[in-house]
């Protein structure tokens, strides 16, 4: 009979007025790979942080192959031989991969210097082993991200663990990295680790997971044998719900050009550019999807639209209008409506009410106040009662509730109400959906094909590809601060646009696709 | 079940004491004349005297004696204007998320050209000292205005920029104050009687305390605050970027503009402070010898106020009060250092809100375990 890796007993852990696991019950079977679905905020990460070391539950036992363990720290997790890889790398930027796989664990030589010809024969090996394919010597400011994972799984394996958490890994990834990393963790498995993978992704879990446990709002729902459950079975054990993940949409009847981008280049935050000679136009009517891993100049390309900042060169028509330089407020004017990345950071002001949000950018206007400068009152309630019923926000009480006292989803609404009705003829949309339930971001998306069909242009910013195949009319895959190319709904697919996003062009994406597709079949 | 019905009057009681600055404030100076009066006591003397002060600052009544005298009500509002100028000053940079700590020479500032006009303008009844508060805060909302564009345009902190330019104010007010003809090291010559706040009708009613038109002014700068704050689009958009700059820019708020607007108003209020002090207490022209302090004291005033108008008008009359009790208490053998004291202990139990809010966040924790056991 195989032992339990790991075995988590009715583990609670409180969060000031949230309960993020309630008695939940984890068990792991030595060398299987281990899947942990539910949605945001049901606990997932909460409880992998609890056996990390990073919080101590308030009640329940922990037991690792078998035996109780007290776990305080991640050295003590270290010591339990748990690592995890986490979802936002923790790596020296200017050292090299054998550096920082060694950091805090250098081995001596006898003269008491860094013995770092011997770790780098090790971290070789190791990567051999496993079929990493990482040069110990490279910098890691020279890796992509997907060889940074890989430096940080060497980083346990280094410190011979033989449990392995990995949070969300494939967030960060493009598809063909996903499914490399698919195959390093069966290869792990092979070698006989214990896998535990957080996620949200069912396809993922259907691909390589060999059980799967369920959690939902902090509480255990259960766990199955992956071969045998589907996943729309799956996924209504994460939603509680039976969920369409298709949306059903009219073909696209695009209008006017709305938003023309030539040659742009922005010079991003390190001083280098990060959208580079990037052209796109948007119609009325049409959603445009920008594909592409985070970090590929999506932010800036969203921010020069919107004008915060500033452009090197290039030109941005709004219809016939050269907005280029116009000011943040002009261009709100002129219609360009910006649903940004981070609502908590960008969309809104917590600490305001959630009617004085819902004008935060009409509040100069009639009737929210008049022409000697102040504010009508009665006026903002009544807009925000409108937006409340006609987006379907709920707010404990109502026009006065505090914004940081909402939901993420209900925000998230918020925003988009606030944008939408300032009727843009150019909706931008980054991210629109990140850490939802899946109530709000079904919500949400029928929400951007209903303006699409009033003629609006959509610009849609994600790094969920699902959701840019859901919804897009054409899709722009985005590379280093370019578009790679252009594909119609029709013709793109995940395969095609994964390899354009890897910074292979449209045509040789389609090749590769052709060859490939033989050695996919699954 | 009174257990019970006891533990969610305390979490009630707990839930509000948090969620209403306002009642935070009342709780916290409550509890520093408490530790106030224990300390009395320790030192062996009798806490009564240092009601019995109070109660002479806030109503005239000396109760040692039975003799009821006005004029103690209007010390108590003289010294308390400047507070809550200085109050108002601290407080609106606050609320546009900016530390302003620049009050002093603000106040400076304006009390050095309400000085100059007062030497110079027009000696013709009203307007002379119309213009004399014109020129001071003028004079404040540049050198506010200052530290506002340095920030906006070349984010230099204006914590720094401020502390600096407080002893730019006070050299310069001396420089410039003893180059006017007739001045010797601490004053001037007398202002022409034009130039004063004086008001024989607050006198009147105060048996001849000090108090003046600045009462007026004073009252409203409180209602120009609640009302630019609080209801028109300046105060709305300087409201947004204070307490998220980023989200205001995203909504086509210009930032910068906003916190050099902030900066300026508020360096006005400690002008006007500023003012009133130069014209409404003094008859001549001081050649300051010190910092007169009510810049710095604002910060405290504004804390306490949290930084609401009439917060902050509230919170200046109590300090102004335990700063005129001084003397009283002095006269009932109670050491008068016992008002500082209890301001700095107001102060600290201000910033032990977050403790109260960790203590609050522990028992809702408590109550969720409980509640989930009970199910």
């Amino acid at each position: 009979m195989p032992v339990n890796a790991i075995e988590m007993i009715d583990i609670t852990k409180i969060f000031p007025g949230v309960v993020a696991n309630d008695r939940v019950r984890f068990e792991v079977l030595d060398g299987e790979i281990h899947a942990l679905l539910g949605e945001n905020g049901a606990g997932k990460s909460t409880l992998m942080s609890i056996l990390f070391g990073l919080y101590e539950s308030d009640s329940g036992t922990i037991k690792i192959r078998g035996k109780e363990v007290r776990i305080r720290s991640p050295n003590d997790a270290t010591n339990l031989k748990i690592g995890m890889v986490h979802q936002h790398f923790k790596l020296v930027h200017n050292f090299t991969v054998t550096e920082n796989i060694i950091l805090g664990l250098e081995p001596r030589k006898g003269s008491g210097n860094v013995d770092l010809a011997g770790a780098e024969k090790r971290v070789a090996e190791l990567s051999a082993r496993y079929g990493l394919a990482v040069d110990p010597r490279d910098k890691i400011e020279n890796i992509t991200v997907g060889m940074q994972q890989r430096v940080e799984i060497l980083k346990i394996l280094y410190r011979d663990a033989d449990i392995l958490i990995f949070d969300e890994p494939t967030a960060v990834l493009t598809p063909q990295e996903i499914d490399e990393l698919l195959e390093i963790l069966r290869r792990l498995r092979s070698e006989g680790k214990t896998i535990v993978l957080i996620t949200h992704k069912l396809r993922e879990i259907k691909e390589v997971a060999d059980r799967c446990t369920v959690l939902r709002r902090g509480k255990y729902i259960g766990t199955v044998q992956v071969a045998n459950a589907t996943e729309s079975e799956l996924a209504e054990m994460m939603v509680g719900r039976t969920v369409s993940f298709r949306i059903d949409k009219k073909p696209c009847q695009p209008g006017e050009l709305v938003l023309k981008i030539d040659n742009l280049t922005v010079i991003g935050s390190k001083g280098v550019p990060s959208v580079r000679g990037l052209s796109l136009d948007v119609r009325a009517g049409e959603v445009v999807g920008v594909a592409g891993v985070d970090g590929n100049g999506q932010s800036e390309l969203i921010a020069a639209i919107a004008g915060l900042l500033p452009v090197k060169s290039g030109t941005i028509y709004l219809k016939d209008k050269n907005v280029t330089s116009s000011k943040i407020r002009d261009r709100i004017q002129a219609g360009i409506g910006l649903v940004p990345e981070d609502r908590h950071k960008h969309g809104l002001v917590l600490d305001f009410r959630l009617d004085e949000n819902l004008i935060l950018k009409s509040f100069r206007k009639s009737p929210y106040s008049n022409r000697w400068g102040f504010l009508d009152f009665d006026a903002t309630a009544r807009h925000a009662e409108d937006l409340i019923a006609q987006f379907d926000i709920r707010a404990g009480s109502g026009p006065a509730t505090p914004a940081k006292s909402m939901s993420g989803g209900n925000q998230q609404k918020a925003v988009i109400a606030r944008e939408i009705d300032l009727s843009p003829d150019l909706l931008v949309v980054a991210q629109p959906t990140r850490g939802l339930d899946v109530g709000a971001i079904e919500y949400i998306h029928r929400r951007i094909i209903e303006e699409r069909d009033k003629g609006r242009a959509v610009l849609l910013v994600s790094f969920e590809l699902d959701e840019i195949l859901n919804l897009c009319d054409r899709i722009a895959a985005v590379s280093k601060g370019s578009v790679v190319g252009v594909l119609t709904a029709e013709e793109a697919d995940e395969r095609k646009i994964g390899a354009m996003m890897a910074g292979v062009g449209a045509q040789r994406a389609g090749e590769q696709n052709n060859e490939e597709g033989g050695a996919h079949v699954r | 079940m009174s257990a019970r019905s006891s533990v969610s009057l305390q979490d009630r009681i707990l839930d509000k004491f948090t969620s209403s600055d306002a009642l935070v404030s009342v709780v916290v100076v409550i509890l520093g004349f408490l530790v106030g009066t224990i300390l009395v006591a320790v030192v062996g003397r009798d806490p009564g005297g240092m009601y019995s002060a109070i109660t002479q600052v806030l109503t005239g009544w000396d109760l040692r004696r039975g003799v009821w005298n006005a004029r103690y009500i209007g010390e108590w509002l003289v010294v308390s204007m400047p507070l809550i100028l200085c109050g108002l000053s601290m407080a609106f940079a606050a609320r546009t998320g900016l530390f302003n700590i620049g009050a002093e020479g603000q106040y400076i500032v304006g009390l050095t050209a309400a000085q100059f006009v007062a030497l110079y303008g027009p000696p013709i009844p009203v307007l002379h000292w119309v213009l004399a508060v014109l020129a001071a805060l003028l004079a404040g909302a540049v050198w506010g205005g200052i530290v506002g564009i340095l920030k906006a345009k070349y984010s230099v902190s204006e914590v720094v920029a401020t502390i600096m330019l407080n002893y730019v104010a006070f050299f310069s007010s001396r420089f410039l104050t003893m180059l006017i003809p007739g001045a010797n090291t601490y004053r001037t010559p007398n202002f022409p009687t034009t130039a004063l706040l004086d008001s024989p009708f607050l006198q009147g009613l105060t048996n001849g305390s000090r108090l003046n038109d600045g009462l007026w002014l004073t009252l409203l700068s409180v209602l120009f605050f609640w009302v630019v704050i609080g209801r028109t689009r300046l105060g709305f958009s300087l409201r947004a970027t204070g307490l998220n700059k980023e989200a205001a820019r995203y909504a086509g708020i210009n930032v910068n503009s906003g916190i050099t607007t902030a900066m300026a108003i508020s360096g006005a209020f400690a002008a006007l402070a500023g003012a009133i002090v130069a014209l409404g207490a003094f008859t001549y022209g001081r050649v300051l010898g010190g910092q007169d302090g009510y810049g710095f004291n604002g910060i405290a005033v504004a804390l306490v106020g949290n930084s609401t108008a009439w917060g902050t008008a509230l919170s200046g009359l109590l300090f102004g009060m335990l700063t005129s009790a001084q003397p009283l208490m002095q006269s009932r053998q109670i050491p008068k250092e016992i008002t500082s004291i209890i301001m700095g202990l107001v102060v600290v139990f201000i910033s032990l809100r977050g403790g109260v809010r960790m203590l609050l966040e522990w028992r809702m924790k408590e109550l969720a375990r409980k509640g989930r056991v009970s199910e």
